[in-house]
């Protein structure tokens, strides 16, 4: 089932949750709504539910498969929604949870006593709780209850599959197995689905696609990779992964990061005049040596080395005082032997500088050249990771 | 019964003589009457009894106490029910409003409901003259001691539901239009079955309070022997007559009803409390 949303605004009272969607889901794809709380993913998700109704504002839609479904209400749209606190029928057992959905169908759709059964017992088997058929909701741990959540919304053949937070209330043990698993899950059945995350590990784990939301508005739309390594905005690279940040301005076609002067690259240069302007860069993305690399670099020093984890974690000091952290696989630093006080040269990887309002400038290291102005004089700071 | 702590450290003896206190009141003003009641009513034998309650007044009497307690309890269900799922799941202009509203006939005393009622509908009342010209009486006849009743009793059953559904919320409901209930299935099904100890303690109370009611019904009653009589006003009317034990075997009727009112409540009570915690339960967010 393809979900396409368009002019889709909603507000509650004063404020606004959404504006101006615009999202297509195509047939069989598992999309991850990602946003910082209060950025309108639930909202969003709730809408193509139909839990909300949009703002009647002319020329806003919901389609399913170009079937226009702004005005159906949720009951005949069929969809599987799971909670995020997973709203469990508490007087029922898992059994009568799941046989929900099908036993108020009306009679003439109404399968017999037998089908409903076999169903059940189909749909306990694919969530793995066969032999909890008779437990009530309160005897689960929560990751069992996320699992009969999910088999109470597939038994009623759902054409897309809604979930909100589906693993914001387990530990994290529980939820990376889980997510794991509902990846599996749905290269086996291929519904539609759409989950809702503020967690950017499980998008870019978990989805084909990420929605990025911020402030009711999506910020960015594309495949986990796109998002995570051609951000199109700076909020998008602040919130997906970690990041070295410093305040700079754009002076005569250069970018001025203290220390750190960099060119353009590509067609489109730096806007001219002066601008302030923000440099980001991924810890990942931070290289150091020991001696001069004979390109363009500057100075730091090694201030902290933190091994344990996936990367070592170097934390540097430049030399206006400002902290920066590099984070090294493991086999570049046994290689390199960094210790701490150690002078080092950086070098940036693929930095981007954002100006408000514009789409990410891609840069190059600068020499500087005789008469700039001294590092000093261009406003400087630098927030942690 | 167990102590919490030994944190306040009250000796003994003091532990020993707030209990005894307790004892020795609730004896002198709830148990002793209560035997007092029963030992009046039966001093002068089985026969009196039984001839005192079948007595025709009396009959009267228990008949039109069950039939307007069957007609406001049903009525109060319904009312509580509509105005509880209103407060517990929907935000309204006006809500906070009708939740305090709602407890109104409990601050209000029961005399003064009664006035209403004749005020509204007695013969220079308000709608008097057009009841009257329509020939139908409202005040000093049954319709009266109805309204009255549904009145007074009419906080029980949304008191005790709307605490309990706002702590439930309306998740439950949702999912269950999703999964294609209709509104009277999901009710039914979903929201009916997670409140019924809590409504059968609301219905309790409620019916408690109808069949016991004396200052509100007096008020609208009349006090038309054999018609416009409720158990509370006959056992008055007795009792004015000097005919004591009559008066207490009526009364003992109302002493039953009561016994049978408090078992029923400590069990629904008890349910009520488990549903509570099973709601906390399920939203816990353990793994």
């Amino acid at each position: 089932m393809k979900i396409h949303l368009s002019g889709v605004n909603k507000s509650f009272g004063d404020f606004v949750a959404l504006r101006d969607i615009e999202l297509t889901i195509d047939d069989g794809e598992l999309v991850a709504l990602l946003g910082p709380s209060g950025s309108g993913k639930t909202t969003l998700l709730r809408l193509i539910a139909g839990l909300e109704r949009p703002d009647p504002i002319p020329g806003c839609r919901i389609e399913f498969d170009g079937v226009d479904v702004t005005h159906t209400s949720v009951r005949e749209r069929r969809v599987g929604f799971v909670f995020q606190h997973y709203a469990l029928f508490r007087h029922m057992t898992v059994f009568d949870n799941i046989a929900f959905g099908l036993r108020v169908r009306p009679r003439r759709l109404r399968p017999s006593k037998q089908e409903i059964a076999a169903k059940v017992n189909e749909l306990l088997d694919l969530v793995q709780l066969k032999g909890l058929a008779h437990r009530y909701p309160n005897q689960l741990s929560g990751g069992q209850r996320q699992r009969v959540a999910l088999a109470r919304a597939l038994a009623v053949e759902p054409n897309v599959l809604l979930l909100d937070e589906p693993f914001g209330a387990l530990d994290a043990k529980v939820r990376q197995d889980l997510r794991r698993w509902l990846r599996r899950l749905h290269d086996e059945i291929h519904i539609t689905s759409v989950f809702v995350t503020h967690d950017q590990e499980e998008a870019l784990e978990v989805a084909d696609r990420v929605v990025v939301m911020n402030k009711g508005a999506i910020e960015q739309i594309g495949t986990p990779d796109e998002v995570f390594h051609q951000p199109a905005s700076e909020f998008v690279m602040r919130f997906l992964g970690n990041v070295n940040i410093f305040h700079g301005r754009i002076r005569s076609g250069k970018a001025f990061f203290g220390e750190f002067i960099l060119d353009p690259i590509g067609r489109n240069g730096f806007p001219s005049g002066e601008r302030d302007a923000r440099l980001l860069v991924r810890p990942e993305n931070v290289e150091l040596y020991r001696d001069d690399p004979g390109y363009p670099a500057f100075r730091a020093r090694v201030q902290r080395i933190q091994l344990a984890g996936p990367y070592v974690k170097i934390e540097l000091l430049t030399p206006v005082g400002e902290s920066l952290h590099a984070f090294l696989p493991h086999a570049r630093f046994q290689e390199m032997r960094f210790i701490e006080n150690e002078p080092v040269y950086v070098t940036f990887r693929d930095p981007k500088v954002f100006v408000d309002g514009q789409a990410p400038l891609a840069g190059v290291h600068a020499e500087r050249a005789q008469g700039e102005p001294e590092a000093s004089e261009a406003p400087y700071s630098h927030a942690g990771v | 019964m167990y102590r919490n702590s030994n944190a306040l450290g009250e000796s003994a003896w003091v532990r020993w003589s707030l209990i005894a206190v307790s004892l020795a009141f609730l004896s002198l003003l709830l148990l002793t009457p209560l035997a007092a009641v029963f030992y009046e009513a039966f001093r002068k034998g089985w026969a009196a009894y039984i001839q005192a309650i079948s007595e025709p007044d009396a009959l009267a009497a228990v008949r039109l106490t069950l039939v307007t307690a069957a007609i406001a309890v049903p009525a109060n269900v319904l009312f509580g029910l509509a105005a509880a799922w209103a407060i517990a799941k929907f935000d309204f202009p006006g809500r906070s409003l009708l939740t305090s509203l709602i407890s109104l006939p409990f601050t209000v005393s029961p005399v003064i409901s009664g006035l209403i009622f004749i005020l509204l509908f007695g013969a220079r009342g308000w709608l008097g003259p057009w009841l009257s010209s329509h020939g139908l009486r409202v005040v000093y006849a049954p319709p009266g001691i109805v309204l009255a009743t549904i009145f007074v009793t009419f906080p029980f059953v949304a008191q005790e539901l709307i605490p309990l559904m706002q702590e439930q919320g309306d998740e439950e409901e949702q999912a269950a239009l999703t999964l294609g209930a209709s509104g009277w299935q999901t009710f039914r099904l979903v929201t009916l079955p997670n409140v019924k100890w809590a409504l059968l303690y609301g219905v309790i109370l409620c019916n408690a309070r109808a069949m016991g009611e004396f200052g509100a019904v007096s008020v609208v009653s009349g006090h038309v022997r054999g018609q416009t009589n409720t158990i509370p006003l006959h056992v008055e009317i007795l009792y004015n007559e000097y005919n004591f034990s009559a008066a207490f075997a009526v009364a003992s009727l109302l002493s039953f009803i009561a016994l049978i009112t408090l078992a029923v409540k400590s069990i629904a009570e008890r349910k009520t409390r488990t549903e509570m915690e099973a709601v906390r339960k399920v939203d816990e967010r353990v793994p």
